[in-house]
């Protein structure tokens, strides 16, 4: 199981860094969603992979998923969607003032 | 807390002042008069314990662990520097009501003056030397504000930035030099360092220290060669000057000399250092104050040979001189302040400050110029006058080395100093007061308003007394203040006018006598100065080091930016490679640690397959914008999925929620993007960023790999057992979030709030147009909200509202909280806005969500205020459990109410930021279906 998680992380970085690198707004907007999602799961993991025990006390149960780092991704999550939103809304004012959606405002000749 | 109030009331009453000067101009001067004798007030309980040699020290806990704490210090230097500063202030307060015209702000004026009052009182209140540093920096910014108070004349601007640039700079050497001494001690405390002299001066970190820690002292005093920001700042308002330069802003540098006397000095190093400073400055200022025309540059400069000299007090390091040091900073405050307020009512009414065209005022401001007499020949050193009596112990301590070799050099330039000083307060008075009649002046002058010379009365007034009576009237608080600068017992002093035929009195009749003659014969100096100014101008270097450095972080920058995000994108993530890779090589550590592996089942692989197709389907497709996004989107519920697998109900939900709202706000910010992404980059590039992409994603799969087959330690046993005894919620991750880390999720939805409203203000006002057709050229359909899916979003919205709140409600406990409930919130009303649109949807609901936002805020601080009234810390949530009829047991935690304000950010934020959006979108869509009917 542990192999899945690295290859989904992996494989969503991966995504989320080519999407970033590309020159118009809204594919790196897309790629910062994938960052954030990699990242996300990648905080919730370092709490290592437990299945079926979540978080909530209840009696007769010892073991449960270590619940840090699910406190920090779930505030994350909300900021990561304030930071998308602010993104995609910066490029919309940035291709009507500049007329295009290039990263860097202009068209490349 | 009486100390911690008397250095913050000031601050409070800048508010108070600024708000009721919209009442009327005058408001502002009676409100900072009563806001300065509240702190007086608030200080007066004290003043009996500070007089009888008592330290008060009150301290609030912030950061024990850090030695950071909240401390304030009463003592007898403490005291002094504080009554000088209230009632200075106080003097300053009503002098500057007649001083400034009609046109001037008084709120603002009032207000800066306040909170540099007040910075002023931090610094000589403060028990932590980080706390002092903080309102040491304080002063240098209100003081910024001050001098600057005129904005739209460019001397006083450039004048206020030398300022901050210089006591800022300095500011920041000395908060250096504090960090090394909090290190050689082990405590910011100054009742500790104060005591470990020793250890402080034997430590090998001792000269690095003490050379930033007197940075720090002598830009703030304006020392050689650090002087030259105090004659610039002469283009504040006059009573700005009369209290900065006089009783406050360049006392505290001295104050610091002070502060730190029995724990810094005594070593050659202090001594050289200290010695050399003060006595160039005294010397060279002193010089240089002879030949200013300007009254307040003549002033200014006069005030840095004043500081130079009790800096050289200071560096004789004597009990005693240190004993003259404090009494010439009491004697230079009261007649400094006097003589610059007489400057400022000479400029007031006669609307010039040159002396080349002032002359015979005597005749037509008798009054005024009795009072600047008085002063100047304090400032001289004339006997009976209390400038010089601190002259006289100055003079006499100067001897103390005159048998070393080169000792006769102290004493022979004190008494040049002494001469010069002599000299220019002669001018001051000969040119301005006599010297002919006066021509050519801006206006006819004539005696101020009344009570604009009542403060100049009451410092003359004391000039008088002290020079008179020391004994009665300077010796008390001199004695405290002088044993808090000590340590340790008073030497023996005589504060007498006659001490018989010494020395140091035959060194003042000399300044005396050779000061005359200095004035007599000036005009050949004169011009030898003439020729020289040019070439020690200090400023000229400033300007020069400035222009440099300017030059300097252009070039940095031109080298470092490149234009090009993607190419800085690019070197970014190669330099992330880099870093993660070196650490990588050479590590003898197995890639697969030796933890037991979870078994993989059939529903995970395939589930695992959907992600990685999607998620590379969605790069491979980018260009194809809309199928991108909906390729994103799937990615973002297989998370969710995975969320659940691992026992993450909560992330699930939350990550559920914000993708419908993500996808939502993505796709209608994609109505007005171009559908498609033209090709951009040469195949090449693509192969390259392709490759950096692929060592990432590879890496960061390896690392979690290797992490994950490893064995950890948490800290999650605490919060586990702690939830429910601590925080009352079986829920551990809500109560992590509202309780044990509820400050840092106050943090985060201020970063949503601010996220919201900042993509308001981008939203305001935006006129977009969207295209007709959509990315295959089909033009949109002009049904905008079918009805069937209208009528049953309608119905559906009291049951999306009612689970939201469950789940508010239940948060505690279960899966759930402020943050899922707020975006479940959000994401029903968004669906009223799709379904019914926007024009109907707002006739029902209230579309301002900045008070939405606002109120969430509110309610989640003031929960935290809360528990300060129970007198626990910040955001301590308590709980009980009552019995409701119905519905039975019932939990009650404080928390809920923290967790209703985290609800109300949430769904105020989200929902202006779609609404928003949304209206853009309708206006752009109504416009173009109009454009089609035509």
């Amino acid at each position: 199981m542990e192999a899945l998680v690295a290859i989904i992380i992996g494989v969503l970085t991966a995504c989320g860094v080519y999407l970033t690198l590309r020159g118009r707004t809204f594919p790196v907007v897309l790629g910062l969603t994938f960052l954030s999602y990699a990242v996300n799961l990648f905080l919730l993991v370092m709490g290592r992979l437990t299945i079926g025990q979540p978080p909530i006390i209840s009696e007769g149960i010892e073991n449960y998923a270590d619940p840090l780092p699910q406190a920090l991704v779930l505030t994350a999550i909300v900021i990561s969607f304030a930071m998308t939103a602010f993104v995609i809304v910066l490029a919309l004012k940035a291709h009507l003032e500049m007329g295009n959606d290039h990263v860097d405002g202009k068209h490349k000749s | 807390m009486n100390l911690l109030l008397v250095a913050l009331t000031p601050f409070f009453g800048a508010a108070f002042v600024a708000l009721i000067s919209r009442l009327g101009r005058l408001h502002a001067a009676w409100g900072a008069g009563f806001v300065a004798c509240i702190a007086l007030a608030l200080l007066s309980p004290l003043m009996m314990e500070a007089f009888a040699g008592e330290v008060t020290v009150q301290r609030i806990s912030w950061m024990p662990l850090l030695g950071l704490d909240i401390a304030f210090r009463l003592d007898g230097l403490g005291l002094l520097f504080a009554l000088m500063i209230l009632c200075i202030g106080l003097l300053i307060i009503l002098y500057a009501r007649y001083y400034l015209s009609e046109h001037d702000d008084m709120g603002r004026f009032y207000a800066y003056l306040l909170m540099f009052m007040g910075s002023m009182l931090g610094i000589v209140l403060s028990e932590n030397i980080i706390q002092m540093l903080i309102f040491w920096e304080l002063t240098s910014l209100s003081s910024f504000l001050l001098i600057s108070y005129w904005q739209s004349r460019q001397e006083s601007r450039v004048g206020a930035r030398m300022a901050l640039a210089v006591t800022g700079g300095g500011g920041l050497a000395l908060l250096g030099g504090f960090l090394l001494l909090g290190e050689i001690v082990g405590s910011y405390d100054l009742s500790v360092i104060l005591a470990s002299g020793d250890i402080i001066k034997s430590h090998s970190l001792y000269l690095p220290m003490l050379v930033l820690v007197l940075l720090g002292a002598f830009t703030k005093s304006a020392q050689f060669p650090f002087h030259f920001w105090l004659p610039n700042a002469m283009a504040a308002p006059t009573p700005v000057s009369a209290y900065l330069h006089s009783a406050t802003m360049v006392k505290a540098g001295v104050f610091l000399l002070a502060r730190m006397f029995p724990a810094l000095s005594g070593t050659p190093e202090w001594f050289w250092l200290v010695c050399m400073t003060g006595l160039t400055t005294l010397v060279f200022a002193a010089y240089i104050a002879m030949f200013k025309d300007d009254l307040k540059g003549l002033l200014a400069y006069s005030t840095i040979s004043h500081l130079g000299l009790i800096t050289l007090l200071f560096g004789i390091g004597t009990p005693l001189a240190a004993v003259a040091g404090v009494f010439h900073i009491i004697n230079h405050a009261i007649f400094k302040a006097s003589l610059f307020m007489a400057a400022g009512i000479i400029h007031h009414e006669t609307g010039t400050r040159d002396m080349r065209v002032l002359s015979g005022l005597w005749k037509y401001m008798p009054h005024t110029a009795l009072l600047a007499m008085v002063a100047a020949a304090s400032m001289a050193g004339v006997p009976l006058f209390n400038g010089f009596l601190s002259k006289e112990m100055f003079f006499a301590e100067t001897l103390f080395v005159v048998n070393e070799p080169w000792g006769w050099l102290l004493p022979t330039a004190a008494t040049m100093a002494g001469i010069f000083a002599v000299a220019y307060s002669l001018r001051f008075i000969h040119t301005v007061f006599f010297h002919g009649e006066p021509t050519d002046l801006p206006k006819t002058p004539h005696e101020p308003p009344r009570w604009m010379k009542v403060p100049v009365e009451i410092l003359v007034f004391l000039c008088l007394l002290v020079g008179m009576l020391p004994a009665l009237t300077v010796e008390p608080i001199l004695a405290v203040a002088a044993t808090s600068v000590l340590q340790g017992p008073l030497p023996e002093h005589d504060l007498a006018i006659w001490h018989g035929f010494n020395t140091a009195l035959m060194m003042s009749i000399i300044a005396l006598i050779g000061g005359v003659l200095v004035y007599i014969f000036r005009l050949p100096l004169s011009k030898l100065q003439e020729r020289v100014e040019k070439r020690i101008d200090f400023r000229v270097l400033y300007d020069y080091l400035l222009n440099k450095f300017f030059k300097f972080a252009g070039i940095v920058t031109r080298t470092l930016d490149t234009f090009s995000q993607q190419r800085m994108v690019f070197v970014f993530m190669l330099f992330a490679l880099v870093l993660g890779v070196s650490s990588f090589i050479g590590n003898e550590i197995t890639l697969t640690g030796d933890q037991a592996v979870l078994p993989v089942d059939g529903v995970s692989v395939l589930m695992t397959a959907i992600i990685v197709i999607a998620a590379i389907g969605a790069v491979v497709m980018h260009r194809e914008r809309l199928i991108s996004l909906i390729l994103l989107g799937t990615v973002g519920l297989g998370v969710a999925l995975i969320f659940v697998k691992f026992s993450a109900p909560d992330l699930a939900l939350t990550q559920l929620s914000v993708e419908v709202v993500t996808v939502v706000l993505i796709l209608l910010a994609l109505y007005f993007l171009p559908q498609r992404s033209p090709i951009e980059s040469s195949n090449l590039l693509r192969s390259r960023d392709a490759l950096v992409a692929t060592a990432a994603g590879g890496g960061v799969a390896v690392l979690v790999w290797a992490v994950l087959t490893r064995p950890y330690q948490s800290i999650a046993d605490y919060f586990l057992a702690n939830s429910l005894p601590g925080g009352g919620g079986t829920n551990v991750v809500n109560v992590i979030l509202v309780d044990f880390r509820g400050y840092d999720t106050l943090g985060e939805i201020t970063v949503l709030a601010l996220a919201g409203l900042g993509i308001y203000a981008m939203l305001e006002n935006l006129k977009l147009s969207g295209s007709l057709h959509d990315s295959e050229d089909r033009p949109w359909d002009t049904d905008m909200h079918p009805v069937i899916m209208a009528s049953f979003a309608r119905l559906l919205l009291p049951l999306a509202l009612l689970v939201s709140m469950y789940i508010l409600l239940r948060g505690h406990n279960m899966p759930g909280g402020g943050f899922i409930a707020g975006l479940v919130t959000a994401v029903a009303l968004v669906m009223q806005y799709l379904t019914n649109g926007v024009t109907w949807t707002q006739k029902r609901l209230p579309a301002n969500m900045n008070v939405v936002i606002g109120m969430g805020m509110l309610i989640a601080t003031l929960t935290g205020v809360a528990s300060w009234i129970f007198g626990y810390p910040f955001l301590t949530s308590t709980f009980s459990h009552i019995h409701w009829p119905v519905i039975g047991e019932f939990e009650l935690a404080s928390a809920i109410s923290f967790d209703l304000g985290v609800y109300l950010v949430v769904v105020g934020a989200t929902l202006l930021i779609l609404i928003y959006l949304g209206m853009v979108h309708r206006q752009s869509h109504l416009a173009n279906v109009r454009k089609r009917i035509r």
